[in-house]
């Protein structure tokens, strides 16, 4: 198959899963578990989100989070100022966009080291936790919307459709944007990497010299990544924000250390992986919540110890590598032709 | 006369207090075919990194048709049209060989014409059966070979190949060596290669690097048969 076609069927499937999702869930879920199970979209899409910059661009960002958070926030703040959460979109998008872009700038151009990269990116993510939290009191305000420090914005906006603010989203239509805006991202994600820009940004990956004694420009390509890996997160922030409320632990390093878990788990490179591993642990974590005298993070450590120790390579990679053994003739290339003269 | 396609004029390069390259200039023109010889450390591969911006010089330039090109980003250098084959063969490892080849040809030519460029260097090199193969599972000999399908697929003005047939077999070396003459029809060439029976084969003009420096270029015959020459592959002090 093509790898046009390949992706073609990938996306075909995941949009026959996301009209499932969308037909089914909202009537079978109770209001609570649809609930969650939008934040857990919301937090799938920040793990495609980093599966796309560290997979496609071999970025290594330890700080996804902070594009989550500047989305979610700048979405509560333009919401609460402009009495309209679709007119809040648009501008929460902009505002993670140009942060990724703005990061990614000063880290490729300076020639930045990979190490230093997952340093930086964290660290930043970690400053905004510190900033946010210091917003308490009266001076922090951006226009009618209260920071509000450790406490967050509690009344961020909920969507609304657009031009209609008296009428928010319900809890199930949210969760349909939810799942919507995880299939349209998956879906630009596996587009994006038949463009040329993409299959030279894994190019890049495999072997940066090598694309650049081509002609191809390294730093260029590994911005674009970066920031449209920032522009998602900033997406999944605002989801986010829509089902809880922005507050200061979107920056935190718990959230940070979860999502680079998902992708470790799931599979760098993946795509599926990622998203699949982020769902699978956090069901698993607030199951384990609920057993008492049980530590969530305990089991996500554990969790995270046995996949390096097991597959190192994460779970979807093996499990293609297993059905590929059982059907080899799929992966193995045909024997010898005989080379065509010239 | 118009300017050579590529010149340098007192390159140097230094690394603290090593001078691996020591004031060279030389000089090639349009469609010529020039071997680079010079024993190991001479500072053949290090003049290269010059040339194609992995290395800024610490002195001296780099003209390419009469512009002055030194220290620019090696994309901007690859862009002029300078291809370059490195010593360690550099690879998609994880990617299919024929992938790597077309991404070569795909930055200058659309999605087919680059399909169909990178069948073309793929079968001229005869590894067209690997192409499906992922470039790290290659042997030595055919990262080689791959990596010249790649570097030649977009068709650079300028080819640089730093040893092409180390780690290959003797067929795989003529097959090379009939490639660099096919290449050399309509594109300058420079080879670096340490096997004297393949300079006799392809070449005119030869430079001899020694400790950072041209020591002499002359024509094949002239050089290899220059006692000079003999003594620096020989490890013995050049007069
Ligand atoms: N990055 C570097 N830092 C320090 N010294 C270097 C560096 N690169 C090259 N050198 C030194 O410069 C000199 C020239 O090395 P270079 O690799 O250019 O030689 P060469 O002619 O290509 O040799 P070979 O035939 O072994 O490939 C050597 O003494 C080498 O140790
Ligand atoms: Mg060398």
């Amino acid at each position: 198959m093509t790898d046009a076609g390949r992706a073609g069927l990938h996306i075909a499937v995941a949009a026959a899963l996301a009209v499932a999702a969308v037909l089914v869930l909202p009537g079978a879920l109770e209001l609570f578990a649809l609930i969650n199970a939008t934040v857990w979209a919301a937090m799938a899409l920040l793990a495609l989100s980093l599966a796309f910059a560290w997979g496609a661009g071999g970025i290594l960002c330890f700080g996804q989070t902070a594009f989550f958070g500047l989305g979610g926030y700048a979405y509560a703040v333009a919401g609460i100022n402009f009495g309209d959460g679709a007119l809040a979109v648009l501008p929460a998008l902009t505002v993670a966009t140009l942060a990724a872009a703005a990061l990614g700038w000063v880290m490729f151009y300076g020639r930045v080291g990979d190490v230093y990269m997952g340093v930086i990116t964290l660290t930043v993510t970690l400053i905004l936790f510190k900033f946010a939290n210091s917003t308490a009191g009266e001076q922090w305000r951006i226009g009618a919307a209260a920071l509000g420090g450790f406490n967050g914005i509690p009344q961020t906006p909920p969507l609304n459709w657009p031009g209609d603010p008296a009428n928010p989203l319900t809890p199930e239509q949210v969760f349909v944007v939810a799942v919507l805006c995880l299939f349209g991202c998956y879906a630009a994600v596996k587009l994006v990497l038949l463009t040329r820009f993409g299959r030279v940004a894994v190019a890049i990956k495999e072997n940066e010299l090598r694309a650049e004694l081509l002609g191809y420009d390294v730093r260029a390509h590994r911005l674009g990544v970066f920031t449209i890996g920032g522009a998602m997160a900033g997406l999944a922030g605002v989801v986010f924000a829509n089902c809880v409320f922005v507050s200061p632990s979107m920056f935190s390093l718990a959230y940070a250390g979860q999502v680079v878990i998902w992708v470790l788990v799931g599979g760098v490179g993946t795509y599926v992986g990622p998203m699949a591993a982020c769902v699978a642990l956090q069901a698993l974590a607030s199951w384990a919540g609920t057993v008492p005298g049980f530590d969530p993070n305990l089991l996500l450590g554990g969790v995270l110890l046995a996949a390096v120790l097991a597959v190192p390579r994460g779970l979807l990679p093996t499990a293609q590598d297993l059905l590929g053994r059982l059907r080899p003739s799929r992966r193995r290339p045909a024997e010898p032709k005989i080379a065509p003269a010239e | 006369m118009s300017a050579p396609l590529l010149a340098t004029e007192g390159l140097t390069m230094r690394f603290g207090g090593v001078v691996a390259v020591d004031g060279v200039s030389v000089s090639v023109e349009e469609g010529e075919l020039r071997c680079l010889i010079g024993p190991n450390g001479a500072g053949k591969s290090t003049f290269f990194r010059c040339l194609t911006g992995q290395y800024r010089p610490t002195s001296g330039r780099v003209l390419w048709r009469g512009r002055d090109v030194t220290g620019q980003d090696p994309f901007r250098l690859a862009r002029l049209g300078i291809g370059i084959k490195t010593q360690v063969p550099a690879l998609f490892d994880g990617l299919p060989v024929v992938e790597g080849v077309r991404l070569a040809a795909r930055r200058l030519h659309g999605e087919r014409e680059s399909r169909r460029l990178a069948d073309a260097a793929l079968g001229r090199l005869g590894i067209a059966h690997l192409a499906d193969r992922p470039a790290g599972l290659l042997a030595h000999g055919q990262r080689q070979l791959a990596e010249l399908a790649t570097v030649v697929a977009p068709r650079p003005d300028l080819v640089i190949l730093d040893e092409p047939t180390a780690g290959m077999g003797t067929e795989e070396t003529a097959r090379t060596a009939g490639l660099i003459r096919e290449l050399n029809r309509d594109h300058a060439v420079i080879v670096v290669e340490h096997d004297m029976q393949f300079i006799r084969a392809i070449a005119r003009t030869v430079t001899v690097f020694h400790q950072g420096r041209v020591l002499m270029q002359d024509s094949a015959d002239r050089v290899l048969s220059d006692p000079r020459v003999r003594d620096v592959y020989l490890g013995r002090a050049a007069a």
